[in-house]
C-alpha cells in the first residue's frame, strides 16, 4: 500500500487527462466526454479508497510522500492526508465531475474546456494535499490560469473584466503570501508547513522571526493573511466574487464555489492557524468582526439582488464566512471555553463540505433556469416552476432548504455546530449571526416563493421542460447526499472529530 | 572544460563564414550561422557536464599578452559565468532560429549577430579586466548596425541611443578601472591585481570609483534612471536582436557589476548601497507601471525587461549571498523569458499581422488564428509573472529572502512590483490574443490565412520554454553552480545567519 | 668638433636616397613622360617614389639604432628609428592612395614634393639641436604648403594652401623667436646642454615666454587648440593625398620632434616632480590645458559637421589632444604609448583619406551624404572605411582602442589625479564617448543609408585596394598584438 504514491496519483491523474486531451486535437465529442469524466472521476474513486484505508484516530498525516526536491532552498515534494484534507478531496471528487458534466453540456470547443477543467481540478487537489509551501504555491497560483480562461472564454458578456479582476486581486494576495514565506524561509531555512508548525509549537518560530525586529513578524502574518483572505474570501476582500460567480459559466461557478472557495478556508486552517496561533489570537477580535461582517453583508446583499446568480454568490459569501467565524472565535478562546472550541471547529469543516454540495446544486439549478429562459435569470423572470417542472422544484427545493439550514438536511449540522460553539466563545457574534440566519432564510424563501410558486409567468409561461437525463445525473447525487448527510451526519463528523479534538488540545490559551 | 576558451573565437570565425556564405545564398548564411551557434552550444554543454563547482574561478587559459602593461589573456570560469554562458548559447540558437525569415543582406545580418554573440561569450569567460573590456566593447558596434540596418520603429534613433548609452557606460567603467590601475599602482589588469590596487585608494576615491564602475555597468543593465535607452532600442531592434539584447546583453551589465564592481570596491559598495537598492526598486515599480499603460505590444515587453532587471539589480544591491544567488538565477531566467516574449511579439505576431498596436490586435481573434503563438505567449507570460513552476519563481524567492534581511521597505515595494508585473502581463495577454475570446466573431477574410508556426519558430520556442520549465522545477541544476561560486572570499559576503 | 662625415652620410643615407629618387622622378618624367597619359605618368612616379621609400626604409632597419651621430647633433635612438620607419610607411601608403584618386596634371613634381616633405619628417625625428629641428620642420612645412595647394581646379585648395602658409609662417616665426630666446638664456642650441643650463638657472619670465612660443608652434604643427584653425580648411581644401600626408606623417614626426625638444631639452621646466620646477609653473600644465581644449573643442564641433573632411579635421584636433596627453606621460614612461597612438592614428587617417580618394574618382566626396550607399557601390571601400573609422573611434580589437587605452592608463599611472595628465585622461575618456556619435554618423551613411540617386559601383584600382586592405589588417593586427609596437621601446 505504501509503495504506491497514492496522493500523487490523486493530484496528477486529472493532469494526465488534460495532457491526453491536448495531444489529441481532433478528439470527437464522445471521446472528450468519456476521457474527461473518467479522469475527473478518478479522484472520487481514489478518495473512496483512501477513506477505506484511513484511520481517523491517528493524528498526523497519512499516505505521506516526502522527497527532497530543491536542496539548495531546503524544499521538499511533500504530500500528506489528514481528516480535513480527506474531506476536501472527497468534496472535490464529488463536485468536480458534476461540474464538468454541467460545463460540457451545450457548449462549443468541449475539448479545450475539458482540458482546462481537469487542470483546475488537479491544482485544487494539489492545494489540499501539498504540505510544503513551494509545491503548494505552485498549485495555488497555477489554478488561476485555467480558471481565468474558463471564465473568460465561456462566460457571459462581462466575463473578461470579471476574470481579469479575479486574477489580479488574487495575485495581489499571493504577492503577500510570497513575501511572507520568503521572510519565513530567510529566518528558518524551511517553508514546510509541518516543520514550521512544529517549530511554532516548540516556540522556535517566534524567536527566529523576531530576529527581523520591528514590525516584520506582524507584517509576515499579515502577508499570509492577505493571500488567504482574498481567496476565501474574507470580507472586505470579496469584491471580485459576485461578478466572477455571476459571469462564469454554470459548471465553472459550481467548481469555484464548491471547491475553490474551500481552498482559501483550507489555507486558514492548514497554514495561518498552525503557524501564527498567537497572532491569530491577538487579532481574533477584529478578524471575527470582519468574518461576521461578511456573513451579514452576504445575507443582506443577497436579499437585495434580482439576478439569481449574484444572489447565490452573496449567499456563498455568507456561508463561507461562517467557517471563518468559527475559526476566529476558536482561535481567540480563553481557558474556560475549551468545550466550545471543538464544536466550532468541527462545525467549520462540516459547513465547508456541506456548503460545497448545496451551493453547487443551487448554482446548477439556476443554470437550468437560465438555459430554459434563454439567458434570463432574474428573480422575477420565472413563476410557478413547481407546476411546470416538479422534479426540478423538488430537487432545487431540497438544496434551498439545505442551504437554509433546515434540520434533517446536511446544512443544519454545520450551522448548528458552529453556533453551538459560537454562543460560548463569543455571544455577541452569535447574536449577530442570528440576524444573518434570518436574512438568509428571507432571501432563500423569496427565491423559492417567487420562482417556484405562484402562477406560471415570464419564462415559465411558455414551454418549460422538466429535467432531462443529464441534468438529473448532476442534481440527484447531490441531493441524495444532502439528505443522507442530514440524517447521518456521523459520516463526516466521524472523520474529523479526532482531528478537531487534537487541534483544540493544542490551542495556546491566554 | 578545456574547449570553452575556443567558443568566442569559433563564433567570430562563424561570423566571417556567414558573411562569405551570404554572398552565395541566404540559406547558406542561415545554415552557417545556426551551425556555428549549435557548435557553441555543444561545447558549452560539454563544459557544463564536466564542470565541478568550486568557489573561485577556474582558469582555462592564462598566457601573457601585453607584458608592458601587465595584461594577460586570461580566461576563467566559475558557476556564475557558466550559468550565463549556458544562457548565451540558448539565446544564440533561439535567436538565429527566430531570425530565419530575415531576407535582406542575410550574410551581413548573421555576421553581425555572431560577432555580438562572440563578444558576449568573451565577457563571461574573461578573468582579466582589460580582456573583459575588450570583449564588452566588441559587442557594442554590431548592436548599432543590427538595429539601424534591420530594425523597425525609429531604428536609427533607437540604435544611436542604445549604443551611445552603452558606450558612455563603458567609458565610465574605463575611467574607474584606469583610475584604480593608476592611483593604486596595480601591476596588471587581472581581478586580483586590481583588487589589491583598490585597497591602496583613499576612502573617497574608492567611493567615487565604485560609483563610476558600478553605474557604468549598470547603464547596460538598465538600472533606473539610466534605462531610457532600453525600451526605445529594444523596440527598434529586429526580433533576433531584441531577444539577444534584452535577454543576454543586459546581463553583461549586471555581470560586470557582480564580477568587477562589487568585489573590487567593497567600501564603495557599502557607501552606495542604500541608493542602489532604492534605484533598483524604483526601476521595478516605475517600469512596471509604464508597461501597464503602453499601447504598443513591443513596448510593454521592453519595459517589462527593465522591470525584471530591476529585480536583478535589487538582488545585487543587498550584498546578501542568497539574494545575489537569486539575482544570477534571475539573470538566466529573464534571459530565456525575455527571448520568448520578444520572439512572440516580433516574429510570431508582427510578421503575420504587421501591427503591434494593442487596439488593433484586440480586434483580431488571434487565439484562434495563431493558437500556437497564443499558447507560447501564455506560458511565457506566466513565467514572466514569476508564477511558480517556472524559472522566475525560485529566483524571485531567493532575492526576496535576501532583501528581507536588509530592508523591509524594499521588500514591500518589490512585492508591489511583482503584482504590477502580473497586471501588465495579463493585460497585454488579454488584449493581444484574447480580445475576441468568448465571442464567436468570425475571422475577417484576409486575416484568416495567418501562417501556422514554422519549424524554426517551434524549435526555438520549445528550447526556451523547456529551459524555463526545467529550471523552474529543478533550479538546483543552476544553483549548485552559482551558490558555491558565491562562497569565494572575493565577494566579501558576510556569513549569513538562518537559511542558505 | 670631430665631425665624422662618413658616419653622417651613412646615417643620412635614407634622406639621400629620397633626394635622389625625387630628382630621378622629375627627370624621368621630363624625358619620358611627354605625351604619355596622365594615368601612366602618375603610376610611374608613384611606383618610383614607393621604391625609394622602401629602399630608405630597408636602410633604416638595417642600420638600426645608431645613437648620437655627428657629435650629438642627431640622435638615432629607438624612437627616432621607429618614427622614421613609421613616417616612411605612412608616406608610402599615401602615395599608393594617390593611385586610387583623381590624379593630377604634374604627378612627378607632386611625388617629388612628397618625398621632400618626407625628408623633412625624417629630419624632425632625429634632430637634437634647435637648428636641425627648425630645418627639418621648415623643409617639411614648406613642401606641405605647396602640396596643400596643388589642386588648381578647385579654389578651396588655393585657400587651404594660403591659410596653411600664413599660419604656418607665423608659427615658424614664433618658433624661431622662441629658439633664439632659449639660446640667449642658456647659451647653447643642443637639447642636452639646454637642459643642463636650465637646471642651474632659476625660472625667468623670459624663459616662460620662450616656452610659450615653442608650445604655440607645437600646437600649430600638431593642430592642437587653440592653434588649430588651419586644420578644417586644409583638410577640406587640400587634395586628398596631401591631406592624408598632413594628417598622418606630419603629426607623427611633429610629435616625435616636440617630445625630444620638450623632454630632453626643456625637461627641467616641465613642472613635473623632481625635475627643477615642480608644480603648475611648468609647461606640463600648459600642454595639459591645450590638450583639454583640443579634446573638448575638436569633439564637440565635430558633432555638427556635415562635411566629411571637416569632420575628420575636427576629429584630428580631438586626437591631437590625445597625442598631447601621450606627450605628457612620456616623461615618466617613455615615448612608447605616444608613438603607438600616433602611428596607429596615422594609419587610420591615411586609410580614411585613401577611401575618400577612391570615392572621389567617381563623383563627389565632400559631405557625409555623398557617402550614402557606399556599401553597395564598393563593399571593399565601405568595409575598409568602417575599420578606419572604428579605429579612430577607439573600438577594440583595433589599434585605435589600445592606443587610447595605453595613453590613458599611463597618464593615470603618473600620480592618479594629482598630476594634470590624470585629469586630462578622464576628460579624454568622456570625450571619446561623445566622439562615437559622429563616427557612427559616418558609418550610418556608409552602411545603413541608401543612396538617393542610383550611383554606379566604384571600381577600385588594384594597388589602391591592396593598400587599403593592408592598412586595415595592420590596424587589426597591431590592435590584437600591441606589444609588437610597444615592445620596441
Amino acid at each position: 500500500m505504501n509503495a504506491v504514491p497514492w496522493l500523487s496519483l490523486v493530484v496528477f491523474l486529472p493532469w494526465l487527462g488534460a495532457l491526453l486531451l491536448w495531444l489529441w486535437p481532433k478528439a470527437p465529442s464522445g471521446a472528450v466526454w468519456t476521457l474527461s469524466l473518467a479522469f475527473s472521476g478518478s479522484t472520487l474513486i481514489l478518495g473512496a479508497l483512501a477513506l477505506s484505508c484511513f484511520d481517523p484516530s491517528q493524528s498526523g498525516y497519512q499516505f505521506v510522500e516526502r522527497v527532497p526536491w530543491i536542496r539548495t532552498l531546503g524544499i521538499d515534494y511533500h504530500l500528506g492526508l489528514d481528516g480535513m484534507s480527506l474531506l476536501l478531496v472527497l468534496l472535490t471528487g464529488i463536485v468536480a465531475p458534476l461540474a464538468l458534466i454541467a460545463s460540457l453540456r451545450r457548449v462549443a470547443r468541449t475539448r479545450m474546456l475539458a482540458l482546462l477543467f481537469l487542470l483546475l481540478q488537479g491544482c485544487a487537489l494539489g492545494v489540499f494535499l501539498a504540505l510544503d509551501f513551494f509545491p503548494w504555491f505552485i498549485f495555488w497560483e497555477l489554478s488561476l490560469v485555467p480558471a481565468f480562461f474558463l471564465i473568460k472564454v465561456w462566460g457571459g458578456p462581462g466575463a473578461g473584466r470579471a476574470a481579469y479582476t479575479f486574477v489580479v486581486i488574487t495575485l495581489a494576495g499571493s504577492a503577500g503570501l510570497l513575501l511572507a514565506f520568503a521572510a519565513i524561509h530567510g529566518a528558518t531555512g524551511t517553508m514546510n508547513f509541518v516543520d514550521l508548525a512544529r517549530l511554532r509549537a516548540e516556540g522556535e518560530l517566534t524567536l527566529r522571526l523576531a530576529e527581523y525586529g520591528g514590525t516584520v513578524p506582524t507584517l509576515i502574518f499579515l502577508g499570509v493573511l492577505a493571500g488567504l483572505a482574498v481567496k476565501a474570501p474574507l470580507f472586505p476582500f470579496h469584491a471580485w466574487m459576485p461578478p466572477t460567480y455571476a459571469e462564469a459559466p454554470t459548471g465553472v461557478t459550481m467548481f469555484l464555489t464548491g471547491v475553490m472557495s474551500k481552498m482559501g478556508v483550507y489555507g486558514f486552517f492548514r497554514i495561518l492557524w498552525p503557524l501564527f496561533p498567537g497572532d491569530l489570537r491577538d487579532h481574533s477580535g477584529p478578524l471575527l468582526l470582519l468574518a461576521m461582517g461578511g456573513a451579514i453583508l452576504g445575507a443582506l446583499a443577497a436579499l437585495r439582488q434580482t439576478d439569481l446568480k449574484r444572489m447565490l454568490a452573496y449567499s456563498s459569501l455568507n456561508h463561507v464566512s461562517y467557517c471563518l467565524v468559527a475559526l476566529f472565535a476558536a482561535a481567540g478562546a480563553v481557558r474556560g471555553q475549551i468545550a466550545a472550541v471543538e464544536p466550532a471547529l468541527a462545525g467549520a469543516l462540516v459547513q465547508a463540505f456541506n456548503h460545497g454540495l448545496s451551493a453547487s446544486a443551487l448554482f446548477f439549478c439556476v443554470g437550468v433556469l437560465e438555459a430554459r429562459g434563454g439567458g434570463a435569470r432574474g428573480l422575477n423572470d420565472f413563476g410557478g416552476v413547481r407546476v411546470a417542472a416538479p422534479l426540478l422544484s423538488l430537487l432545487c427545493g431540497v438544496a434551498l432548504f439545505s442551504s437554509l439550514g433546515l434540520p434533517g438536511l446536511n446544512g443544519f449540522v454545520g450551522e448548528f455546530l458552529v453556533f453551538r460553539g459560537l454562543f460560548a466563545l463569543s455571544p455577541w457574534a452569535a447574536v449577530a449571526g442570528t440576524i444573518a440566519l434570518l436574512a438568509t432564510a428571507l432571501f432563500l424563501l423569496t427565491f423559492w416563493q417567487r420562482v417556484f410558486h405562484g402562477s406560471r409567468s415570464g419564462v415559465t409561461a411558455g414551454a418549460f421542460a422538466d429535467l432531462d437525463a443529464g441534468e438529473r445525473a448532476v442534481l440527484v447525487p447531490l441531493v441524495v447526499l444532502m439528505v443522507l448527510l442530514g440524517v447521518v451526519p456521523g459520516l463526516i463528523t466521524g472523520l474529523i472529530n479526532p482531528l478537531v479534538t487534537h487541534w483544540a488540545a493544542s490551542l495556546p490559551l491566554s | 572544460m578545456s574547449l570553452l576558451p575556443w567558443i568566442p573565437h569559433l563564433t567570430f570565425a562563424g561570423a566571417l563564414l556567414s558573411l562569405a556564405a551570404g554572398t552565395r545564398s541566404a540559406t547558406a548564411a542561415r545554415v552557417t550561422a545556426l551551425g556555428t551557434a549549435l557548435v557553441g552550444m555543444v561545447l558549452v554543454a560539454i563544459g557544463a557536464v564536466n564542470f565541478a563547482p568550486t568557489s573561485g574561478l577556474q582558469t582555462l587559459v592564462d598566457v601573457p599578452w601585453i607584458q608592458e602593461m601587465g595584461i594577460r589573456y586570461h580566461l576563467a570560469v566559475d558557476g556564475i559565468s557558466l550559468t550565463l554562458v549556458v544562457l548565451t548559447s540558448l539565446a544564440a540558437v533561439a535567436g538565429i532560429l527566430f531570425s530565419w525569415t530575415v531576407e535582406e543582406r542575410v550574410g551581413e545580418f548573421f555576421a553581425l549577430y555572431l560577432l555580438l554573440i562572440g563578444g558576449v561569450y568573451g565577457v563571461f569567460l574573461s578573468a582579466d579586466v582589460f580582456l573583459l573590456f575588450v570583449f564588452y566593447e566588441i559587442a557594442i558596434v554590431p548592436k548599432y548596425f543590427l538595429i539601424a540596418g534591420w530594425g523597425s520603429t525609429r531604428r536609427e534613433y533607437g540604435a544611436m541611443k542604445l549604443v551611445l548609452y552603452s558606450f558612455a557606460g563603458s567609458s565610465l567603467v574605463l575611467a574607474g578601472v584606469l583610475w584604480t590601475y593608476g592611483a593604486g599602482g596595480a601591476d596588471g589588469f587581472s581581478l586580483s591585481a586590481l583588487a589589491e590596487a583598490a585597497t591602496r585608494l583613499s576612502h573617497i576615491e574608492t567611493v567615487v570609483v565604485f560609483g563610476l564602475v558600478f553605474f557604468g555597468f549598470a547603464t547596460l543593465a538598465g538600472l533606473f534612471p539610466l534605462h531610457t535607452w532600453a525600451p526605445t532600442g529594444h523596440v527598434a531592434a529586429p526580433t533576433g536582436a531584441s531577444m539577444l539584447l534584452a535577454g543576454v546583453v543586459m546581463k553583461l551589465g549586471a555581470y560586470g557589476c557582480l564580477r568587477v564592481a562589487l568585489p573590487l570596491f567593497p567600501d564603495g559598495f557599502t557607501a552606495w548601497q542604500p541608493v542602489l537598492g532604492w534605484l533598483a526598486v524604483a526601476g521595478i515599480v516605475y517600469a512596471g507601471l509604464i508597461a501597464l499603460v503602453q499601447n504598443d505590444f513591443k513596448f510593454v515587453i521592453g519595459y517589462s525587461s527593465v522591470s525584471h532587471m530591476g529585480f536583478v539589480m535589487l538582488g545585487l544591491a543587498t550584498g546578501e549571498r542568497a539574494a545575489v544567488g537569486g539575482a544570477v538565477l534571475q539573470m538566466f531566467s529573464h534571459g530565456v523569458i525575455a527571448g520568448l516574449l520578444f520572439a512572440v511579439v516580433g516574429r510570431m505576431v508582427y510578421e503575420r499581422t504587421h501591427t503591434r498596436d494593442l487596439t488593433e490586435l484586440q480586434a483580431l481573434p488571434l487565439h484562434r488564428l495563431i493558437p500556437g503563438a497564443a499558447g507560447v505567449f501564455v506560458i511565457a507570460g506566466l513565467a514572466s509573472m514569476g508564477l511558480p513552476g517556472f524559472s522566475g519563481f525560485p529566483a524571485e524567492l531567493k532575492i526576496l529572502v535576501g532583501v528581507w534581511r536588509v530592508n523591509v521597505w524594499w521588500t514591500v515595494w518589490a512585492g508591489l512590483g511583482v503584482l504590477v508585473a502580473g497586471a501588465f502581463t495579463l493585460r497585454v495577454m488579454q488584449r493581444a490574443f484574447f480580445g475576441q475570446a468568448g465571442t464567436d466573431a468570425a475571422p475577417v477574410a484576409e486575416s484568416s490565412s495567418l501562417a501556422p508556426l514554422s519549424l524554426p519558430e517551434k524549435t526555438g520556442a520549445a528550447l526556451l520554454l523547456g529551459s524555463t520549465i526545467l529550471i523552474g522545477l529543478k533550479p538546483d541544476l543552476l544553483l549548485d553552480w552559482i551558490m558555491p561560486a558565491l562562497q569565494s572570499p572575493a565577494f566579501h559576503f558576510a556569513a549569513t545567519k538562518g537559511g542558505p | 668638433m670631430n665631425a665624422d662625415y662618413g658616419e653622417l652620410l651613412r646615417a643620412l643615407l635614407p634622406e639621400a636616397l629620397l633626394v635622389a629618387t625625387a630628382f630621378l622622378i622629375v627627370s624621368l618624367d621630363l624625358v619620358w613622360g611627354r605625351g604619355r597619359s596622365r594615368e601612366g605618368r602618375l603610376q610611374m612616379a608613384v611606383l618610383m617614389g614607393a621604391l625609394g621609400v622602401i629602399a630608405a626604409g630597408v636602410v633604416i632597419c638595417q642600420d638600426g639604432v645608431l645613437g648620437f651621430v655627428w657629435d650629438g647633433t642627431l640622435n638615432f635612438d629607438r624612437l627616432a628609428i621607429s618614427v622614421r620607419v613609421g613616417v616612411l610607411v605612412l608616406t608610402g601608403l599615401s602615395l599608393l592612395g594617390t593611385l586610387g584618386g583623381r590624379g593630377t596634371d604634374q604627378p612627378a613634381e607632386y611625388v617629388a614634393l612628397v618625398l621632400l616633405a618626407t625628408i623633412g619628417f625624417l629630419q624632425m625625428a632625429v634632430a637634437r639641436n634647435l637648428l636641425m629641428a627648425f630645418l627639418g620642420l621648415e623643409l617639411a612645412s614648406l613642401s606641405l604648403y605647396v602640396l596643400a595647394g596643388y589642386d588648381r581646379t578647385r579654389p578651396e585648395s588655393a585657400e587651404a594652401a594660403l591659410k596653411y602658409f600664413l599660419q604656418g609662417g607665423v608659427s615658424a616665426a614664433m618658433l624661431l623667436f622662441g629658439f633664439s630666446l632659449l639660446f640667449g638664456l642658456t647659451g647653447s642650441i643642443e637639447f642636452g646642454e639646454i637642459a643642463r643650463a636650465l637646471v642651474a638657472q632659476p625660472p625667468t619670465a623670459l624663459g616662460a615666454v620662450a616656452i610659450g612660443l615653442i608650445l604655440a608652434a607645437f600646437g600649430f604643427k600638431v593642430a592642437v587648440a587653440p592653434f588649430h584653425l588651419w586644420a578644417p580648411d586644409v583638410y577640406q581644401g587640400a587634395p586628398t593625398s596631401s591631406a592624408a600626408l598632413i594628417a598622418s606623417a606630419s603629426k607623427l614626426a611633429g610629435v616625435a620632434l616636440f617630445w625630444r625638444l620638450l623632454w630632453s631639452g626643456l625637461g627641467p621646466s616641465s613642472g613635473g616632480a623632481g625635475l627643477g620646477i615642480s608644480g603648475p609653473g611648468g609647461w606640463v600644465t600648459m600642454v595639459a590645458a591645450m590638450a583639454s581644449a583640443s579634446l573638448v573643442l575638436g569633439n564637440i564641433v565635430a558633432l555638427v559637421q556635415s562635411n566629411f573632411r571637416r569632420l575628420l579635421a575636427y576629429s584630428a584636433i580631438g586626437h591631437a589632444g590625445g597625442l598631447g596627453l601621450g606627450l605628457l606621460s612620456a616623461g615618466e614612461v617613455g615615448p612608447g604609448p605616444m608613438f603607438y597612438y600616433a602611428a596607429t592614428y596615422g594609419l587610420a587617417t591615411v586609410g580614411a583619406f585613401g577611401c575618400i580618394a577612391v570615392v572621389e574618382r567617381n563623383g563627389r566626396c565632400e559631405t557625409l551624404v555623398d557617402l550614402a550607399g557606399l556599401r553597395r557601390r564598393s563593399p571593399l571601400v565601405a568595409g575598409c572605411l568602417a575599420v578606419f573609422i572604428l579605429s579612430l573611434a577607439g573600438i577594440p580589437p583595433l589599434a585605435g582602442f589600445f592606443g587610447k587605452f595605453v595613453v590613458f592608463a599611463v597618464a593615470l599611472r603618473i600620480d592618479g589625479l594629482g598630476h594634470p595628465a590624470g585629469w586630462v585622461a578622464l576628460l579624454a575618456i568622456g570625450m571619446s564617448a561623445v566622439a562615437l556619435y559622429y563616427y557612427l554618423l559616418v558609418l550610418k551613411q556608409v552602411w545603413v543609408v541608401e543612396a538617393e540617386v542610383e550611383s554606379p559601383s566604384i571600381a577600385v584600382p588594384t594597388m589602391a585596394a591592396w593598400a587599403l586592405v593592408a592598412t586595415a589588417l595592420a590596424l587589426l593586427f597591431f590592435g590584437i598584438f600591441p606589444s609588437l609596437l610597444l615592445g620596441l621601446f
